[in-house]
């Protein structure tokens, strides 16, 4: 027996494997330093990472769904499991999509995992969005991270857009039929871009479901995972950021080292995350296109909801009062404008500039590592509080046809209450936020944790003791 | 600790006794219920049983762990100086120190910055294929004078269908229904109740109105023909688009009364033919659907 075959059967199982890859790789060191890599400790800081997993799952399922959906406009006769639409003329999209949904093993479990796996994993990257604005966590060094963040965040709205209009059921085409309103409604370009887009006029040609399906396969997919690597090398840079606490400074990161306790933990939340995805998709009913039927130009039905993530803007299209520049017998700005595409505009261009912003107003340049608590910021968590609760009334209004038809209160009145709420509110958070912070700041007691006044008891004789 | 390992075990058993479970489902039947609870389970367990291992057997005692140096941390003052801020210069050195020898630095920049403005400009164009030229297809629509209006079925609309229907959605005869111009709805109101614009005389024959079915907002079909049909039923009939509840008034030419849409509904003119169905008596009143650039008919 050789030397070299000597070395190569020493020691166990673990050692036989690394030591294969280190002699072809190299990599013992630098991996040895990543399990050694430390996770500061905070459950908002899990919000990040059930984004994450809930993308796993997206890709998972995803895949899953191509093998059998067909993106084409081209009608077809429908025959399948489903007996009221039994022989009516549908497109080939819908009759696939309603075959995975009743003919093929597993594929309602799957669609419909995808779709719950989507509305959690926006919602997990908005919270997060939330915890990074609040905390601060978005200044020097990862003012970049923060713009790839919110990026991601665009993204990830067009792609679970892109993913409900794919079905060619009733709420996909009036989604489209609203999507291809606002595209019109650009200044100068609008007509072209819809044009471009669609093929042509609303509804557009067969190649606009194509493009549409490789959008939402493969072009965004691609934009967000690429996205989302730079995302996390971005993080592991310069270690996570931390609250001020016991030993911490700016300098070092104090925590769970990455293996075993950290490794074990993420892995448990990637399997609780995708069990509770999957136990969604196939305990709780989500978009039931069967009932919906296909879409048809000439039909809509009434309190028809988006996804949670689009209401914002379907609320912002509501509430805009019916405002038409025109000039020249031409029009300048058509109304869709202002909620559709304005609202978002501004929004995303917050969210961009705030660090700047911020940078200009306190003239703070240095780096930060340790988190701010909101309160050690007013002026960001009130101007936070107050951007979020003005989206929230938009939001709320996405949903007044429910209200309406649910608790019988008038839309109109709805409609009027929230323009003055949208307008009042957001001011009247700002200074109450701003007070709050600034009044913990000087008392340092915990809003929900510390109590600051004294226990008294109750003496049989009907007086008042303190309690020892 | 022994407790624990054996918990652990019994939560890896679960699992796996689950996920068997997910393929007996599957493979008698495949009941999207029990594979849900059953793959949920048996991920949910996994999930238990990797959680309480890094709660449990492993000692989480905090480490710490020093950050790389990217510039200097707040509490040094100086932002200069240090290990940081030199290799940050000697770097930018090392980029700028070959571009020295150039001599005539600002007009290649400027010739460079030409080339690479025009090039991505070629690189955009090819996007123009993706449509047809806008030209007037926004403006097209099917509606001529003389056309017959047919229903969902291709039935010919008559008066006599309206009063039992209420509204009825028509179409052009002849015409792909999926056109956005080829929709309108009609209905019948009391005819001393129409209040159209001027120059709309005759377009109403015994209280027959029709307005295209798009909204002129974000052009969903305007599919709420509220009071007398539905609820709410004061104060009079409206037509109301349920994407975004731009109300119309369709004794009114209808006008906005309500809601986010700039202009009103193209009316089309109709006449009752000499065999009691309708026919349209000429062209729609203005563009149909969402506003635009060039949107005609707006008021």
């Amino acid at each position: 027996m050789s030397r070299e075959r000597a070395v190569e059967r020493r020691g166990g199982f673990t050692q036989r494997t690394v030591r294969w890859f280190d002699d072809r790789t190299g990599s013992a060191g630098g991996v040895r330093k990543v399990l050694r890599y430390v996770f500061p400790d905070h459950w908002t800081f899990l919000l990040g990472e059930i984004a994450l997993y809930s993308f796993v799952v997206l890709i998972g399922t995803g895949i899953f769904l191509t093998f059998f959906f067909e993106p084409s406009t081209a009608t077809t006769t429908y025959h399948g499991a489903y007996a009221p639409l039994e022989g009516a003329t549908v497109s080939k999209a819908f009759a696939s999509a309603m075959n995975l949904s009743f003919d093929i093993r597993g594929g309602l479990l799957m669609r419909q995992t995808h779709h719950w796996a989507a509305l959690v994993f926006v919602a997990a990257i908005t919270l997060h969005l939330m915890r990074i604005f609040f905390t601060g966590a978005f200044r020097k060094p990862r003012d970049i991270n923060y713009y790839v963040g919110v990026t991601m965040l665009m993204l990830v709205i067009v792609e679970g857009y892109a993913g409900y209009s794919l079905l060619d059921d009733l709420l996909s085409g009036m989604g489209l039929a609203i999507g291809n309103a606002v595209a019109l409604s650009f200044p100068l370009f609008g007509a072209d871009l819809s044009n471009l887009i669609w093929d042509g006029q609303f509804p557009g040609s067969d190649a606009f479901m194509s493009r549409l399906f490789i959008v939402h396969v493969l072009i965004l997919p691609i934009a967000i995972a690429t996205l989302l690597t730079i995302h996390l090398i971005l993080v592991a840079r310069p270690h996570h950021t931390q609250f001020a606490g016991p030993g911490t400074t700016e300098r070092n990161a104090i925590g769970s080292a990455l293996w075993p306790v950290y490794a074990l933990r993420s892995i448990g939340l990637l399997f609780a995350v995708s069990g509770v995805l999957f136990a969604l998709g196939g305990l709780i009913q989500i978009n039931p296109i069967w009932q919906w039927g296909p879409y048809e130009p000439y039909q809509s039905t009434n309190a028809a909801q988006p996804d949670w993530y689009l209401g914002w803007l379907i609320g912002a299209l509501r509430l805009m009062p019916p405002l038409e520049i025109r000039a020249f017998g031409s029009t300048l700005v058509p109304n869709p404008f202002f909620g559709g595409a304005l609202f978002p505009l501004l929004l995303f261009t917050f969210l961009y500039s705030w660090p700047w912003l911020e940078r200009r107003i306190t003239g703070d340049r240095r780096l930060h590592n340790l988190l701010d608590r909101p309160r050690d910021n007013p002026l960001r968590t009130a101007v936070g509080s107050a951007v979020l609760t003005f989206c929230l009334i938009v939001f709320f209004a996405g949903s007044s046809d429910r209200i309406f038809l649910e608790f019988g209160i008038p839309y109109e009145g709805q409609v009027v209450a929230l323009r003055i709420a949208v307008l009042a509110l957001p001011v009247l958070i700002f200074l109450l936020v701003k007070r709050t912070c600034e009044e913990l700041r000087r008392t340092e007691a915990h809003p929900l944790r510390d109590f600051p006044g004294r226990v008294v008891r109750r003496t049989p004789g009907g007086g008042y003791e303190p309690e020892p | 600790m022994k407790r624990i390992e054996l918990a652990i075990a019994a939560l890896l058993g679960c699992s796996a006794i689950a996920s068997i479970a997910f393929v007996v489902i599957y493979v008698g039947g495949a009941d999207t219920q029990g594979l849900g609870i059953s793959l949920g389970a048996a991920l949910a367990f996994l999930a238990a049983a990797v959680l309480l291992a890094s709660r449990r057997l492993f000692p989480d005692t905090p480490v710490a762990e020093e950050r790389p140096e990217f510039a200097r941390p707040p509490e040094d003052p100086g932002v200069t100086a240090g290990p940081a801020a030199e290799r940050a210069e000697e770097l930018a050195g090392e980029i700028e120190s070959p571009a020295e020898a150039i001599t005539r630095r600002r007009l290649l920049i400027a010739a460079g910055g030409a080339a690479g403005t025009a090039l991505g400009a070629a690189l955009v164009v090819p996007v123009a294929s993706l449509g047809p030229a806008v030209a007037d297809r926004l403006h097209r629509s099917p509606w001529r004078a003389g056309l017959r209006l047919v229903d969902e079925r291709d039935a010919a609309v008559t008066p006599a269908m309206i009063g039992a229907r209420g509204f009825v959605t028509a179409f052009p005869e002849g015409v792909d229904k999926r056109e956005l111009a080829a929709p309108v709805i009609v209905m019948h109101l009391d005819p001393s109740s129409l209040n159209l614009p001027p120059g709309r005389e005759g377009w109403a024959p015994e209280g027959l109105v029709a307005y295209s079915k798009i909204c002129t907002h974000a052009g969903c079909a305007v599919s709420i023909p509220r009071s007398p049909l539905y609820p709410p039923r004061a104060p009079r009939p409206a037509l109301v688009c349920p994407c975004h509840y731009s109300t119309f008034d369709p004794a009114k030419g209808a006008d906005v009364i309500f809601g986010p849409a700039g202009r009103a509904l193209p009316q089309l003119p109709i006449s009752i033919g000499s065999d009691g169905a309708l026919i349209a008596a000429g062209e729609l009143s203005g563009d149909v659907g969402p506003s635009w650039r060039g949107t005609r008919g707006g008021t």
